[in-house]
């Protein structure tokens, strides 16, 4: 007897976690907002998820059968890449934004580094970065809530300088809470984002170092230098007016692109609220959160180099 | 800290019952840390005794080996080792009708009469040595080069499925007692601390029944607390530096096994040839805590632990987290052999190792504070020093890292074979 008998080394158990438990967990945290979303903007903004994740998907079968590789889409990481990906869009937009969204993102960002686990930037936001400068218009062009007009974003009307406050606005912390507001599909309902995120971290998923880190400097420097007198900035308005909420605490989460270490963790989001800030101050685009957690991307692995973890 | 599945429920309540004597027993001449014992001192053929000397070697850090029962010596061959492949071993066929003599028992007197070198001798005569798995031997811990200010027993047995020190602490917190006696005495250090996880609630509870001259340290769960360094911090917070022992910080830990060892060898002259064994797994329909002849064979202990309720799949010498996965039953218990665990099928998932996506729970959960994703990523580039400079000769193999990869990393095996690589 016992010939059969497996020999490997120890640990001999594992924890019950697994890439596939894990993205879908970050999946099912998500859906809530996006539930939100179609409510509020209607049926287009479930038209453009549907597509985009169906083609990430699509785009990920189609690769790895060219790369000759396992068929990993069960996964759950092209799904997860196709909604972040739609949720950084506005949520009328044409239907083959989406498609191309997806292609670059699981394409070039992440096939062509490698896959999963050894791309540089987060493929979702990368392939948004490419729509908005492709398609500038499309991409910037947003719904009011509950109405199929076309308005600015409360960001875009503060940086027109137009606006300086919420009151003028119309608004209320409320409406920005709940998604009563223009802005990309997924950002909007900042409740149901932050609920996604407490189910989250409860299981495990990811420690807050990056996301508080992220927030809490943006609030820092928007309340110390956003506003008109130093130490006047609207604080509360910078945290829930943007796709802050959701960069934060699902894409300054993603473990690929963003540093292994909890110190690491805290260094990256407190440079992406750095960035954020100095976009949102004085850069060209009204939000900035996008674009902060790529530049971060870049520098994860200069981080990782040096912020070691501490020894025994 | 992810939370490990313990299993201890298994044995914990289990009471120790001493295994059938086995026919034929396998003692390796390899059973501890150090020189091997080279110096027969029985041939083939002849007629051994329990407790009788079988072999020793010429060196400071040996141990002698004994026989196990009475018996005529069978063979002396090459056997499987649970732990290095094959040595040479001592095969002894049992005289099913000799009757084990009775050992010459020592008055409390007595020992207190007997000089510090003289209870080491015994310690060494009587083959002692580290019995939480190290095999160190004791006599060597017992004169540390430098006086020490503090002793450890460490009764955290911190491994999942494992039971034998707690039982052991249930049924004989006397015993263990005497035997701390003795190496407090030894050590000439009267800064004593007993330390159990507080997973052990009745053998806190025994030792708190006691008269206590030391000092009963009650840790929170843990793994891996059991590991010396791990240990040590927990009840003093002191830290040992990289590469070197504890009695560099002033510390000795001892189990609780080898004090009950040392407490036997010392009041009734027994040299090391049982100990206590789990024999485990949710496979056996009686698991239990056995009292097993050195160089019984495992098969042996699975049959007695059976029925079983499913095919066995895997056999592992110790606990899941640092025991290792034995090719055939035919392997002997060792001196350092706390436990046999057995696997079926579906607890052995063997998924495939993915690729990293550097979730960052291994650095996390590593208690050594190293980067285990960027060690094995190293070693297996073959970067030899990259994954030196990661941490990797400060590892103490204890399988957390490994145990919470979500993509079935085999740290642990990247880092012994890199260790190797590295000594060459
Ligand atoms: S096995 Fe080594 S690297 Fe892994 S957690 Fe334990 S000490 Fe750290
Ligand atoms: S736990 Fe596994 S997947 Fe996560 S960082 Fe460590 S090696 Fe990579």
């Amino acid at each position: 007897m016992n010939n059969n008998l497996v020999v490997s080394t120890s640990p001999h158990i594992h924890r019950h976690e697994s890439t596939a438990t894990i993205m879908w967990a970050v999946v099912i945290a998500l859906i809530p907002s996006g539930i939100g979303s179609v409510w509020i903007f209607g049926l287009s903004a479930l038209w453009v998820i549907l597509t985009g994740v169906l083609s990430a998907v699509v785009f990920e079968v189609l690769i790895q059968r060219l790369r000759g590789q396992e068929v990993s889409v069960l996964d759950g990481s092209a799904v997860l890449t196709g909604l972040l990906l739609t949720y950084n869009l506005p949520p009328v937009v044409p239907l083959w934004i989406p498609v191309v969204g997806s292609f670059f993102a699981i394409a070039i960002v992440k096939h062509a580094f490698g896959g999963l686990g050894r791309n540089i930037f987060n493929p979702a936001l990368a392939g948004r970065a490419f729509l908005l400068a492709a398609w500038p218009t499309y991409m910037t062009t947003f719904h009011a809530p509950y109405d199929a007009l076309t308005t600015a974003t409360p960001l875009a009307l503060l940086k027109e300088g137009k606006i300086l406050n919420l009151a003028e606005m119309n608004l209320t912390y409320g409406d920005l809470f709940f998604g009563g507001r223009a802005g990309c599909i997924g950002e909007v309902c900042i409740g149901l984002l932050i609920l996604g995120a407490i189910f989250l971290w409860v299981r495990g998923v990811f420690s807050l170092h990056a996301p508080f880190a992220f927030i809490a400097t943006l609030a820092l420097f928007s309340w110390a230098f956003g506003g008109t007198a130093l130490f006047s900035g609207d604080w509360i308005f910078a945290i829930l007016s943007g796709g802050l909420i959701l960069g934060a605490f699902f894409m300054a989460t993603d473990y690929v692109t963003t540093p292994l270490t909890l110190k690491g963790q805290a260094i990256f989001g407190i440079g992406c609220g750095l960035i954020t800030f100095v976009i949102r101050k004085w850069g060209g685009y009204p939000e900035g959160v996008s674009y902060s957690i790529l530049m971060m991307n870049a520098f994860t692995p200069l981080i990782d180099r040096y912020v070691r973890p501490k020894r025994y | 800290m992810t939370k490990i599945d313990e299993k201890k429920e298994l044995t914990e309540k289990v009471s120790v019952k001493n295994a059938p004597l086995p026919d034929t027993v396998y003692i390796s001449l390899v059973q501890h840390l150090g020189k091997p014992n080279d110096l027969l001192d029985v041939g083939v053929g002849d007629i051994v005794k329990t407790g009788q000397l079988l072999a020793h070697a010429d060196a400071l850090v040996t141990s002698p080996i004994h026989s196990s029962v009475n018996g005529k010596v069978l063979k002396i061959t090459d056997w499987p080792h649970p732990v290095l492949g094959k040595t040479k071993t001592i095969v002894i066929e049992r005289d099913k009708e000799a009757v084990e003599e009775e050992f010459v028992l020592r008055s409390k007197e007595e020992v207190d009469g007997l000089s510090i070198d003289q209870l080491r001798n015994i310690i060494k005569d009587c083959g002692i040595v580290g019995m939480g798995g190290a095999t160190f031997p004791s006599h060597v811990k017992l004169a540390p080069p430098k006086p020490i200010d503090s002793l450890i027993i460490n009764g955290a047995e911190c491994e999942p499925y494992l039971t034998s020190d707690n039982r052991l602490m249930v049924e004989n917190p006397k015993e263990i007692l005497e035997g701390v006696c003795i190496i407090a005495k030894i050590l000439n250090t009267a800064n004593v601390y007993i330390a159990v996880e507080d997973n052990k609630p009745e053998a806190i509870k025994e030792f708190k029944n006691q008269v206590l001259d030391f000092k009963l340290k009650v840790l929170k769960t843990q793994y891996p607390q059991g590991a010396e360094k791990q240990l040590i911090y927990s009840v003093l917070k002191r830290k040992v530096p990289s590469g070197k022992l504890p009695f560099e910080v002033g510390v000795v830990v001892h189990n609780v096994a080898t004090a009950f060892a040392i407490f036997e060898a010392v009041y009734k002259n027994k040299p090391l040839y049982e100990r206590i064994v789990t024999v485990t797994g949710d496979i056996f329909e009686n698991p239990g805590n056995f009292k097993v002849r050195i160089g019984t064979p495992i098969k042996d202990l699975i049959s007695i632990a059976g029925p079983l309720k499913k095919e066995i799949k895997k056999i592992i010498m110790g606990g899941p987290m640092m025991g290792i996965a034995q090719g055939t039953d035919e392997v002997p218990i060792i001196k350092g052999s706390s436990g046999v665990l057995v696997l079926a099928d579906d607890e052995v998932a063997e998924a495939e190792e993915g690729a990293c996506i550097r979730c960052g729970e291994c650095i996390k959960n590593c208690p050594m504070g190293l980067s285990p994703a960027l060690i094995s990523a190293a070693a297996s580039k073959g970067k030899w020093d990259l994954a030196k400079d990661y941490g990797l000769l400060d590892c103490v193999e204890c399988g957390l890292c490994a145990y919470s990869c979500p993509v079935n990393k085999n740290i642990v095996q990247w880092v012994k074979y890199a260790k190797t690589k590295i000594k060459r």
